[in-house]
């Protein structure tokens, strides 16, 4: 039994949130974040392609940055009205009425401190190389090559690989003892678990085996206009295209080592037991088939879900007894058409509820001893910190 | 709205249907595929992701022929097509598509929009529809031609690269449906995918989908509306009249009463951002995408175009 969502996120040192597209990954990533800042940790976190309102929730008028910001937890907004409205029970409005607009820094239990940012995957490849580099020059004719500006911007797997990265750089920078990142939209767990090998697997490609020898200082690059597959390439994609790509090689000459070197160490971090996996989605099936199969994916990779959070469900709406509140003394009836009007409203919230708990069969069952959290579908959008807490006390209540 | 939904929407030959992950280009695919078939037209739908679910879908529509393609596939056809049948043959065992899609981002695109292309002139379809990339993606997607066009100065590739733009520029040929919800960030998303469709690769953009739209949203009329019916219900409370279990009815008409106001609060400002008709499917009550759905939202999309509206133009 791993316990509950709390000391899954509490005892971690690394927090992945991977999931499907539009499955609220980002938002989740804040939750979590917001929630171990409360809990008096120092936390960051990294996001990918963040919509303009996860920044403005956040309070960061200028939106994410590629360099960490610090977030307030202040609950400016925060109203009864605002963030009512949902009558799930795990939702205690007497503590949503009673925390108000206090700042939340209050009544934290430490020094939590929440940062954000963005990734830019580019700009993070660049820092990579000058790390590696062993001269400037080096840096210079590897930054300006074009063919190395599709590689940081384009090659399929470069955003994973890059958030695998930054993830284990902010690890090991002491402002924070909290890693929380939210992987690009994948169908695929694997996508993440091996991106941080992307560029050396590149590099393995028998196409360049074809053109670079090994020398004593590295690998050289050979001949390559005699080679009938590369004349072949240069005739379809154009020959600058082409000379662009052998001389990225000559200058990336020597650095292989390092590169690999590197994402050896981030692929243990990923690995190892400070790192949880939180499994993102909606209750819909066809997220949870997504959902199901990355979680399968990561116990056949010896990886365990941490958790799995399921975003947006519809609230139960169970009976309640009657109460003053409700019906009081029958002391006249009601209109039957507007009864029947009610129950109807209700009858096809619940069919929604049901339809939606039996679509998280499977990923129940995916889930195994982990724990599966349900954050139910406000009655308004999210919009500012008062919303993103709603969330996280209905997650962690 | 003058003219009818199912008109709009397949109003070129080819359909790209794009939008952010979530928000159901697969169903909204289906459904047009599913609807024109059953006007008796020949329709292939297209899938890019290798994903089953778009055949899923149709099952229920045997009539529809359903395509996956994927990068590779077309990019080794294409060379096999166009004389370099011994590079093709080696393609995969050597990884030379990511060589060369990362020596020439927006091949891989080309070569599938490039495709579809060749499908359509086979004359063999009256409508393709393509179950399109992710929103950011689908801009780079479309703008891969022009962006290849530039890079490229001869060649078959770039022959492709302007075949593909002739193609985009025509709106009798191809043009782009783009997906929502009526949620803020997706509709957020999809003024910005517009804009950056127009304004870059100027292809035709066809109707706003807006998916999943609850049914109450559209009900205006008396307390079928849940607006009207929180009203109604808190009138009849506060005249002290009884209704058994109240609490939970009232709870859920207003809950309902909110989601539904935020829906039309986004619906209107899609309308009033965009200058594009937009098409609503119901959201169903079912937690995903079975054949019957589709067979389902294809009959309200049919039903929405009559054919007293199908004769206008």
């Amino acid at each position: 039994m791993t316990g509950s969502l709390a000391s899954v996120v509490d005892s971690a040192e690394v927090v992945v949130c991977c999931g499907s597209g539009g499955v609220g990954k980002t938002t989740t990533a804040a939750v979590l974040g917001i929630h171990a800042a409360r809990a008096g940790r120092r936390v960051v976190v990294v996001t990918i392609d963040p919509a303009r309102r996860l920044a403005d929730a956040l309070g960061l008028d200028d939106g994410l940055t590629p360099e960490p910001t610090r977030v307030s937890l202040t609950l400016d907004r925060i109203g009864g009205d605002t963030v009512r409205g949902v009558s799930d029970d795990t939702v205690d409005g007497a503590t949503a009425d009673a925390v108000g607009a206090k700042n939340l820094d209050d009544t934290a239990t430490g020094p939590g401190e929440l940062w954000a940012m963005m990734l830019d995957p580019a700009h993070t490849f660049d820092g990579l190389v000058r790390s590696h580099a062993t001269d400037p020059d080096q840096v210079d004719r590897i930054l300006s090559n074009g063919f190395y500006r599709n590689i940081a911007g384009a090659l399929s797997g470069t955003q994973e690989y890059m958030a695998a990265e930054t993830l284990h750089a902010l690890h090991h920078d002491d402002r924070f003892d909290l890693v929380i990142v939210d992987t690009p939209p994948s169908r695929n767990a694997l996508d993440f678990l091996e991106a941080p090998g992307v560029l050396t697997r590149f590099l393995d490609h028998r196409v360049f085996k074809l053109v670079m020898l090994p020398t004593r200082g590295g690998l050289k690059v050979i001949g390559a206009a005699t080679q009938p597959i590369l004349k072949a390439m240069g005739r379809v994609v154009g020959s600058d295209v082409l000379s662009d790509a052998m001389a990225f090689f000559q200058a990336f000459a020597g650095m292989e080592g390092g590169f690999r070197d590197r994402a050896a160490e981030v692929t243990e971090l990923i690995g190892s037991d400070v790192t949880r996996f939180v499994v993102v989605a909606s209750p819909r099936t066809d997220t949870v088939v997504e959902a199901t199969w990355f979680a399968q994916q990561l116990a056949e990779y010896g990886v365990e879900v941490g958790a799995v959070i399921v975003n947006r469900a519809h609230p139960p709406f169970a009976d309640a007894p009657d109460d003053a509140d409700g019906a009081g003394a029958a002391n006249a009836s009601i209109d039957a058409g507007l009864l029947a009007a009610a129950q109807t409203n209700l009858a096809e919230l619940r069919a929604i509820h049901d339809a939606e708990l039996e679509a998280l069969g499977p990923l129940r069952a995916a889930a195994g001893s982990a724990p599966l959290a349900i954050v139910p579908l406000l009655a308004r959008d999210v919009h500012d910190m008062g919303g993103l807490d709603e969330l996280r006390r209905s997650l962690f209540s | 709205m003058s003219e009818n939904p199912l008109q709009l929407l397949t109003a070129s030959r080819i359909v790209v249907v794009a939008g952010k992950g979530g928000v159901g280009k697969t169903t909204v695919t289906a459904v047009i595929a599913s609807a024109a078939c059953r006007m008796g037209q020949r329709v292939l739908a297209v899938e890019l992701d290798g994903k089953p679910q778009l055949a899923a879908a149709l099952a229920d529509t045997p009539g529809v022929e359903v395509l996956s393609l994927s990068a590779a596939d077309a990019l080794e056809e294409y060379l096999r097509d166009n004389g370099f049948k011994r590079i093709a043959k080696r393609l995969n065992s050597t990884g030379v598509i990511d060589v060369v899609s990362t020596a020439a981002p927006g091949i891989d695109d080309i070569v599938v929009l490039g495709k579809i292309k060749q499908l359509e002139r086979s004359g063999d379809y009256d409508l393709i529809v393509v179950d399109g990339p992710a929103a950011g993606h689908a801009v780079t997607f479309l703008m891969a031609a022009a962006g290849l066009a530039d890079a490229v100065r001869g060649g078959p590739v770039r022959q492709q690269a302007d075949d593909v733009l002739e193609l985009l520029g025509d709106p009798e040929r191809c043009q782009c449906v783009l997906v929502t919800l009526p949620e803020t960030t997706p509709v957020n998303e999809a003024i910005d995918t517009a804009f950056a469709l127009e304004d870059r690769v100027g292809v035709q953009l066809g109707p706003v989908v807006v998916n999943a739209l609850d049914a109450a949203a559209l009900r205006t009329d008396g307390i079928a509306d849940p607006v009207q019916l929180v009203q109604a219900l808190e009138t009849a409370a506060n005249e002290g009249k009884a209704l058994e279990n109240g609490a939970v009815l009232l709870d859920a008409a207003r809950f309902r009463a909110s989601r539904v106001t935020v829906q039309r609060n986004e619906l209107a400002r899609l309308r009033d951002e965009l200058p594009l008709p937009c098409v609503t499917l119901p959201q169903r009550p079912s937690a995903g995408l079975s054949p019957a759905d589709v067979t389902a939202l294809a009959d309200e999309l049919l039903a929405a175009s009559t054919p007293d509206d199908r004769s206008e133009r």
